[in-house]
């Protein structure tokens, strides 16, 4: 844990120098607010649940950013060879990049966000389970999000085909969605209304902990992480 | 540990990409505190062998042991035991000095990392730039600084890969004698492909060519043939037709070459020297001697016959 540490920390310092989380962040933050002012005004109820979804399509888009850099970058300049020659696993590696860009799009993305609700309880008597619910929804889909965008830098020297891959995959995972209601409830419609994204952070976001949604979060962030492991341990192969 | 210990023992190792063959074969040792030079065109193996010894990629047959432990199964305690710079010095440019060798030295377990930074800050000339951003370093403090990540964990065997090429002579010279001095305390293997350096630096050479080991012993056997042959250089005023015929006679004579019309090359067998034969012969028979000397190969001239051999 201490090598993952050593990693996530030199991530977050890089971070820190770097010109995308600030960027990404003020995107995010201006969108955001946007939409956060329409849906008051309109809906005129105290509630989070529809930023928290419109704050998931925006991370669709900005997820991918914050972690094209992290292992293509790497490659590209060799770097690499200092991390894979270092008494340290590859998934420690892995883990090291995932955490520090955890920890980043926590402090700098959804840490800003916690105004809204402050403003709602200012101004309404806001349902206040449901806003600590869609945090967490919140955390681990975008914990998610950025584990795929870590295998896809994986994948390449070329942080912008990292970028276009991790929104890909992210992509198809909302586009799922539509295609339930025509798939029809054998085993293929099941499948695709298990990939579908939208149900799973919904629930979150309505209030409600379902131990399906919580497993399908954590797969998002195992799954691609350990892909991005072998990945790395195949590459030693030549 | 014995002092005696090999600190690398290389076995039959070879690698292969796709249907290359980068390495064939590859079988050596290294001794404590030897400074061992790997020698050899780009392309030879270099890379590939000191990648496989720094745990960075597998072999695909043999095995090769860092003090003692298998740099595949064993490969992170064969790793906590090297330090490597690669050809590409590994910096991250958007750190200063001090925060790359701390995560550096964080990376590989060093306990106290504020005193292994001082120490090697020291020893690579480097302490005055500790705050500086990588990015903004020279080239050759770039360098120390790759040398300094390689040694802040005090590993007992460093890999350098071409550590000086890119530099200016004068930054040569002191990486070369930064080199030397380390040498006396961790046992090293350099790859270069300027010759000079393996002369001035190592106590021992490697050449390798096309995957395979060529020739192996100290820079100033390498440098007398291998201790196989002399070479004695021979002008003459009349050149005759039968006279290389005449000089194949001559005890001790192996081969005579003519280089051109009044000059020959004579390989001897390195035991005595056979000058005084060679000249009684040329008066004997009244060539008329111009010139006569011994050849020395130099180090340039083993390196080039030994890798360019024509293909039969």
């Amino acid at each position: 844990m201490k090598n993952v540490w050593t990693i996530a920390s030199r991530e977050l310092r890089a971070f820190a120098v770097s010109p995308m989380p600030y960027v990404v962040s003020a995107l995010f933050l201006v969108v955001i607010g946007y939409f956060f002012a329409i849906i008051l005004i309109t809906s005129q109820e105290a509630t989070l649940r529809n930023t928290f979804s419109n704050m998931m399509f925006v991370l669709l888009l900005l997820a991918p950013a914050l972690t094209m850099r992290l292992l293509a970058e790497e490659q590209r300049l060799g770097t690499i060879e200092l991390l894979l020659t270092a008494p340290v696993r590859d998934w420690q590696v892995v883990l090291g990049k995932w955490l520090g860009s955890f920890i980043a799009f926590a402090g700098a993305i959804i840490l800003p966000t916690l105004f809204y609700p402050l403003v709602l309880k200012f101004i309404g008597n806001p349902d206040m389970l449901p806003m600590a619910t869609g945090y967490v929804g919140m955390l681990l889909f975008g914990g998610g999000f950025l584990a795929v965008g870590i295998f896809t830098s994986a994948l390449t020297q070329n942080q912008v085909i990292a970028y276009f891959a991790g929104f890909a995959i992210l992509l198809l995972l909302f586009v799922a969605e539509p295609a339930t209601s025509i798939a029809g409830t054998g085993p293929l419609g099941a499948t695709i209304s298990y990939i579908a994204i939208q149900r799973h952070y919904d629930s979150f976001f309505r209030g409600v902990i379902d131990s399906i949604d919580v497993v399908y979060g954590l797969s998002l962030i195992a799954i691609p992480l350990i892909l991005a492991t072998l990945v790395l341990q195949t590459r030693r192969w030549g | 540990m014995s002092i005696e210990q090999n600190m690398i023992e290389v076995e039959h190792l070879a690698k292969a990409y796709g249907t290359f063959e980068a390495l064939r074969d590859v079988s050596f040792q290294v001794k404590r505190g030897e400074i061992l030079g790997f020698l050899g065109p780009n392309g030879a193996g270099k890379t590939s062998t000191m990648r496989i010894l720094t745990g960075f990629m597998p072999p695909s047959a043999g095995t090769a042991r860092v003090a003692g432990y298998d740099v595949f199964a064993q490969s992170l305690e064969a790793r906590r035991r090297i330090g490597y710079l690669p050809e590409t010095v590994p910096l991250y440019t958007e750190m200063t000095v001090y925060d790359y060798l701390d995560f550096c030295a964080r990376l590989r377990g060093v306990a106290d990392p504020f005193h292994a930074i001082e120490r090697v800050m020291e020893m690579t000339d480097i302490g005055e730039r500790a705050e500086t951003i990588i990015g903004k370093l020279s080239k050759g403090f770039r360098q120390r600084v790759g040398i300094a990540q390689a040694l802040v964990h005090n590993p007992d065997v460093l890999i350098l890969d071409e550590p000086t090429i890119g530099l200016d002579p004068k930054q040569i010279i002191e990486v070369r004698k930064m080199i030397k001095e380390l040498g006396k305390e961790h046992t090293i293997i350099l790859s270069t492909h300027i010759l000079p350096e393996v002369s001035q630096t190592c106590t021992r050479v490697l050449i390798i060519n096309n995957g395979t080991i060529v020739a192996e012993d100290s820079p100033e056997r390498l440098a007398s043939g291998d201790g196989r042959q002399q070479l004695v250089h021979l002008q003459v005023a009349k050149p005759a037709p039968d006279i290389a015929a005449e000089l194949e006679k001559v005890k001790g004579v192996l081969a005579v070459q003519k280089t051109a019309a009044d000059v020959f090359e004579i390989e001897t067998t390195p035991d005595v020297d056979h000058r005084a034969e060679i000249a009684a012969c040329a008066v004997q028979r009244g060539w008329g001697v111009l010139e006569m000397r011994p050849v020395r190969l130099s180090l340039e001239d083993v390196f080039l016959k030994l890798t360019t051999k024509e293909e039969i």
